[in-house]
Formats: C-alpha cells, sequence, structure tokens
C-alpha cells in the first residue's frame, strides 16, 4: 500500500489515511447491503388462530427447522423433522474430547481433548444485537458467558514488520491513534483543515485529538506518563520504593505504517465484532440441544433425503438411512420447510418452479477451515497474560482464538489454532486432517514459540469436507440477490425454505432462525387464508 | 474492470485481491472480517503456473479426493476419475472458471496458466486419457466478460 520510493509527505500520509476509513466506509456500504444489518427480530412470531390440524415436514434439525419447529408446534401444527446426522445442531457444532468425527473421503478422527475442552467448528460467537439467538437461549435456559474478542494484550503480527515479533495490540492501536491524533492536530494548527472545519470547532477537534489520541498538552506524542496510560509502561506502577513507572516509547508513524498492522485493530469496531459478544457455557452446540429437547419427539435422525415429491395438496419425501442406505422410506405432510444447505438440496431430487430451482443452484458455498489444538498447559495464560480474545496475523493461519473460559484452570487448554477462508481455506481442506493439524502447529510456533514443546493434539475441519453440508454457507453476491433471492424466498407449492442461506445474515445462526421465523409466518399466513 | 489477473505462479488471496481492489466487497467476504482485515503475507505453496499436479492437491481434492473418485454423504462429489464429461475440454475449463452449482468459481484465483495446467492434469490422470491439451488461449477466451 505505501510507495516505499517517494517519499511521503504528511499531506499524502493524510491521504492514505482517508482511504483507509474509505475502505472501511466501502464495508459499512457493503454490509448496509443487508449483510450486516441489525437483526429485525421482536420476539417469537405470533401465530394466531388454529391451524386445524395442518402438518408440516421439516427437513433439517440444525438451529433454523429446530427453531421452525417449536413455533409451529406452539401453535398447533403437527410437525415431523426429518435429520441427516445423528444428532442435531447441523452447522451449531462443538468437538469434545472422545467424538469421533469422520470426514468426506472417510479421514476419521478421534478428539482427544480433555474433559472441559472443546472447539466450536462452526459459529463460535453471538452479537449482543442477535436477539433471535439470544432469545431462545433465554427461553431454554442456555447459560451464556463472554467471548471476547478484541483483547488488548493478544498479538498483532506481521512475518514483514518488527523483525517477525509478534506486537501487542494495545502498543499497535495505542500509536496509531495518537500518531495519527498527533497529524491531524498539527494539519490543523497550520490551518490546513481551516476550509473543512470553523475556528471555534477547530479548537474543539484540537481537545478531541488530544483525548483520543492521549497527546500531551503541546499535541505531541511521546513517551511519557501519557501515552504509556494507553500503550502501556516499559515498567508498570508499582508499590514501595521501587514502585515509580517507567514510561514505554511509541513507534515511530513511518514503521507503524509500514508494517501494516493497523489492519488488525479495527476489527472489534465492526458491529458484528462489537463487545458485548457471547457463547454459550460448554459449547456453542448447547442452544441446538436446548432446541432438540423441546421437540425431540418427533426429530427422526440418520434420515438422508432422496426425493421431494409434491402435489397441489401436499408433500411426500423419500429417505434413506444415512448410515445403511436401504430401501426409502416416506414421510408425508400438508406442507414443508426444507432447511437443507442449497448445497445438498440442489442436488435432491425434487418439485420445485423453475425459479426456486435456479435459485438453489445459484448458491456457491464458501470454503473456511478451523483447527483446535490441545496444549499441555495455557501458556498464553500463564507465560503471556493472554486471557481470551484473538490474535491476528498475516500467516495463513490468520487468527489465534484463545479461549474464553476456564480462565486460570491447570491442566491441558484448547486455543484455535487456526481459521481461514479463500484460497488457503481450500489448501488445508485438501489436506488430511493430520497435515493440516501439523501445519498449523508450525506456523503459530513462529506467534507462540511455545508450540513446539506444548502441543498436545489437534482436530482440523475443512467445511467443504463435511458430510451434511459439503461447505461453509452460502455465498451471495449483490448480482445473485437481485437475481435469485426473492424466488429462494417463495412458498413454492407446498414448499418453503429457511437456513442461513435465506437470509442476509449469511453464515450467522441469527440469520437461520430470522429466515425460520419469517418462514413460518408466511405460512401460517398462507395456512389461515385456505 | 477485468477481474483478470495476471498471476505469476502463485495463487493470490482473497485478502490481498480485495486490498487490490480487485474483487467486489461481497457479504460474504465481509462477514469474514476477522480474515480480510489481515494481509497472508505468505500465501500458498506456490505451484508453478504449469504444474496441474500440484493445483489438484492444493485445491481439487479438498472436494474431488486425493484419488479423484470424489464421495457422498448428504450430498455427493462427483468423482473427476473415469469422468466421460471431461471429453469436452471447453466444459471442465468452464466449470473450474465459473464454478457449478455449489461449486465456487476458481477464475478470480487461478490464472489461465494454471486453469489449462490443471485441466490438462485431471484429462490426463485418474484412468482419463485425453490426448488433446488445453491451451492458455482455450482458457481465455472461456473466461466471462463481466466481472464477478
Amino acid at each position: 500500500m505505501v510507495e516505499q520510493s517517494n517519499p511521503m509527505s504528511r499531506r499524502r500520509l493524510l491521504s492514505l489515511i482517508g482511504m483507509t476509513a474509505g475502505t472501511s466506509v466501502m464495508y459499512q456500504a457493503a454490509t448496509s447491503l443487508g449483510f450486516a444489518a441489525e437483526s429485525t427480530y421482536s420476539g417469537p412470531p405470533k401465530l394466531e388462530g388454529t391451524p386445524k390440524g395442518a402438518s408440516v415436514l421439516i427437513l433439517g434439525a440444525g438451529v433454523a427447522g429446530l427453531s421452525a419447529a417449536i413455533e409451529l408446534r406452539k401453535a398447533g401444527y403437527k410437525v415431523q423433522i426429518l435429520e441427516y446426522r445423528e444428532k442435531a445442531g447441523g452447522r451449531s457444532w462443538t468437538l469434545r474430547g472422545g467424538d469421533s468425527y469422520t470426514e468426506l473421503g472417510g479421514f476419521t478422527q478421534t478428539v482427544g481433548f480433555d474433559a472441559g475442552n472443546y472447539i466450536n467448528p462452526g459459529p463460535w460467537r453471538i452479537p449482543y444485537h442477535h436477539y433471535a439467538v439470544l432469545d431462545y437461549c433465554k427461553r431454554l435456559g442456555v447459560a451464556l458467558e463472554p467471548f471476547v474478542q478484541v483483547n488488548y494484550n493478544a498479538f498483532v503480527h506481521s512475518t514483514k514488520a518488527f523483525g517477525g515479533t509478534p506486537q501487542r495490540y494495545r502498543t499497535v492501536e495505542a500509536d496509531f491513534h495518537g500518531q495519527v491524533a498527533e497529524l491531524l492536530a498539527k494539519a490543523t494548527n497550520q490551518g490546513a483543515l481551516d476550509q473543512a472545519v470553523s475556528k471555534q470547532d477547530q479548537e474543539i477537534l484540537l481537545e478531541a485529538l488530544r483525548d483520543w489520541g492521549a497527546l500531551e498538552q503541546d499535541l505531541s506524542f511521546k513517551p511519557g506518563e501519557i501515552s504509556s496510560t494507553r500503550r502501556g509502561f516499559e515498567k508498570d506502577p508499582g508499590g514501595g520504593l521501587d514502585g515509580a513507572p517507567v514510561p514505554s516509547k511509541p513507534v515511530a508513524l513511518s514503521e507503524l505504517l509500514r508494517s501494516g498492522l493497523w489492519r488488525a485493530i479495527g476489527i472489534g469496531h465492526g458491529y458484528e465484532f462489537q463487545t458485548t459478544l457471547f457463547q454459550p457455557v460448554g459449547g456453542m452446540d448447547m442452544i441446538p440441544q436446548a432446541m432438540a429437547r423441546e421437540v425431540k419427539d418427533v426429530i427422526r435422525y440418520n434420515a438422508k433425503v432422496t426425493a421431494i415429491r409434491q402435489t397441489g395438496s401436499g408433500v411426500t419425501v423419500s429417505y434413506v438411512d444415512a448410515r445403511t442406505g436401504g430401501t426409502p422410506q416416506t414421510a408425508s405432510a400438508d406442507w414443508c420447510l426444507c432447511t437443507i444447505p442449497a448445497s445438498v438440496l440442489s442436488q435432491i431430487d425434487k418439485d420445485v418452479s423453475p425459479a426456486m430451482n435456479a435459485a438453489i443452484n445459484a448458491i456457491p458455498y464458501e470454503a473456511s477451515v478451523k483447527v483446535g489444538l490441545q496444549f499441555k498447559r495455557r501458556f498464553w495464560e500463564q507465560d503471556e497474560s493472554i486471557y481470551g480474545g484473538i490474535s491476528y496475523t498475516d500467516l495463513p493461519i490468520s487468527v489465534i482464538g484463545y479461549p474464553a473460559t476456564n480462565y486460570g484452570s491447570t491442566g491441558k487448554g484448547v486455543l484455535l489454532g487456526a481459521y481461514c477462508w479463500g484460497p488457503y481455506a481450500y489448501k488445508l481442506t485438501a489436506m488430511s486432517p493430520e497435515e493440516r493439524v501439523r501445519e498449523v502447529v508450525g506456523y503459530g510456533a513462529r506467534i507462540h514459540p511455545q508450540y513446539t514443546a506444548e502441543f498436545d493434539t489437534g482436530v482440523a475441519v475443512g467445511w467443504h469436507r463435511v458430510p451434511w453440508t459439503l461447505g461453509c454457507f452460502g455465498h451471495w453476491t449483490e448480482e445473485t440477490r437481485a437475481a435469485h433471492y426473492k424466488d429462494l424466498c417463495a412458498i413454492d407449492g407446498r414448499l418453503l425454505l429457511a437456513g442461513e442461506h435465506v437470509s442476509y445474515l449469511p453464515a450467522w445462526q441469527e440469520g437461520a432462525i430470522l429466515s425460520a421465523m419469517d418462514a413460518v409466518t408466511r405460512l401460517h399466513q398462507r395456512v389461515m387464508a385456505l | 474492470m477485468k477481474t483478470r489477473i495476471a498471476l505469476p505462479g502463485a495463487m493470490l488471496t482473497v485478502a490481498s485481491l480485495l486490498l487490490a481492489g480487485l474483487l467486489p466487497l461481497t457479504g460474504a467476504q465481509a462477514q469474514n472480517t476477522d480474515v480480510q482485515s489481515a494481509k497472508p503475507a505468505t500465501a500458498l505453496a506456490k505451484p508453478t503456473p504449469d504444474d496441474g499436479e500440484a493445483i489438484y492437491t492444493s485445491i481439487c481434492q479438498g472436494c474431488h479426493m486425493p484419488d479423484a473418485k470424489g464421495a457422498k454423504g448428504a450430498g455427493t462429489y462427483p468423482a473427476l476419475a473415469a469422468n466421460h464429461n471431461l471429453e469436452t475440454a471447453g466444459y471442465p475449463i468452464t466449470v473450474v472458471l465459473q464454478g457449478q452449482k455449489a461449486m465456487p468459481s476458481f477464475g478470480p484465483y487461478l490464472s489461465d496458466e494454471q486453469v489449462a495446467a490443471v485441466v490438462n492434469y485431471v484429462r490426463s490422470h485418474f484412468s482419463n486419457s485425453y490426448t488433446d491439451k488445453v491451451t492458455v488461449a482455450d482458457v481465455k477466451i472461456a473466461r466471462p466478460a463481466a466481472p464477478h
């Protein structure tokens, strides 16, 4: 990004920073297309009036199918669910010690984690504004605890900066804010902003910059007590005779800019990653487990759907035993709510309109990989005072996520050793599980040298090899949404769809539940109008 | 803007493409701000442009499997081994470039040379023995004109 051959004027620097802001505005513009919109949930749908014995067959026992089943049953519908897996949850999934997971291709991993340690290969955090997920947790008694997104003492790391030495998030953010504040203050005082900011407002701006950037009275950002209250001290304030603090020294602006590490300090500002976030105590699958308890008598597990037939008055679904195959059985109902991912549904023989069929066929599924690593001790806490949160790196592993639970516990600990998208996710997926773990441990050791001695065992999930989804989540573009989204949401004869792919919150559980709430509401309206 | 990117032997990462303004910022990528914010420096093991095998083993076998026999779960990954759909080379070229149903498009990730190499590799291995070689020009022509 930085043109190193040309010495940069401060004006040019400001324009670069402006471009950075522009990028973030661009992100917000993209997200305001609907991708990060605030949840529209305002409580479970009020399905008033009796459906007079109408029945609904739900395909899929993930959070979309389960929440739909709960609400439809409450409204008086006869409900049954067919689920491909041996348990509920779909992508809301937790791997614990003793679990065995066989991915496509037949590669089996037996998770060697100690009791209490786990990894969520799918969703792992719940923003405070995902009202539907949080409401189900409240209604069903799922205990939540804070998920730590931003940890000021975690690392930001670039292989190309600071000799490859990880920096603390805290110092990079403090220095970036401080240096930018100082520049802006200077520009203001030199009259560079006279066109844009009135003299009176400039006084306020200077005050704000001093406050925001931790500047000295003279508007400089420099070593001293003020900057150290943001970036930390060389020697922390202590007690007694030797208690006097020693201030730390900020990094020079040029080095900071060229490091690229400023890229990693804005993430927690994003709407979906702002404090407070939550996680279910004990693993994400606590949510579907609690939901499944509500409707456990109507779920048929190990049912692989092979065909969906509909007439003007109902739907008949054929399925076989997912483990043994055999003769197809059928299940029938007046209506069908299908939450099967489009990646799988696109391959199923079905009666749907050409428009819905085209919509189902228009959704590619993203690659993503998560790797959980167990270490012999929680060295990140014991050696580095990192309690929860995420370190960011330009290594292919992208992140290291620290467990936001059981702080200070002795014994083994599990962290998220990689969370990858895009090309590297393809590459990791293409490896055997053992190779993935080995490679990820090798990369992580460049941030935490303790990896080498402390690594114990790991588990790696590449979402394109997950047998029940064949991919991570449905990828919409502006163009495909314009062409197909309404058709995907339509009530097609006696069938309609739900799931994260039928939402403007792709990949989030909130999107799956909101699509289910919308589907049951529209279905109920249709039934009541008959 | 053309989305075709000349890749000197290495695949670019999504993040670097985004930063270079070469890919539209779509919802899926907008989701993944954890990742796009960090600019991966070390992308991938670098398959040389004409090394179809390296491309196959770094990407394709994730779904189509090391033996190219595909896999079956709730849905199916088709076998590329002994696959008659490969007879007309234009078909695999189009599928690799544009994707198909849930299969993502690899046009944005792979250079024309890389697409040609991996198509040639698959068409001449795994019990496929088509002898006509795909050229870079064949791939270039098959690239969709509009950015996507």
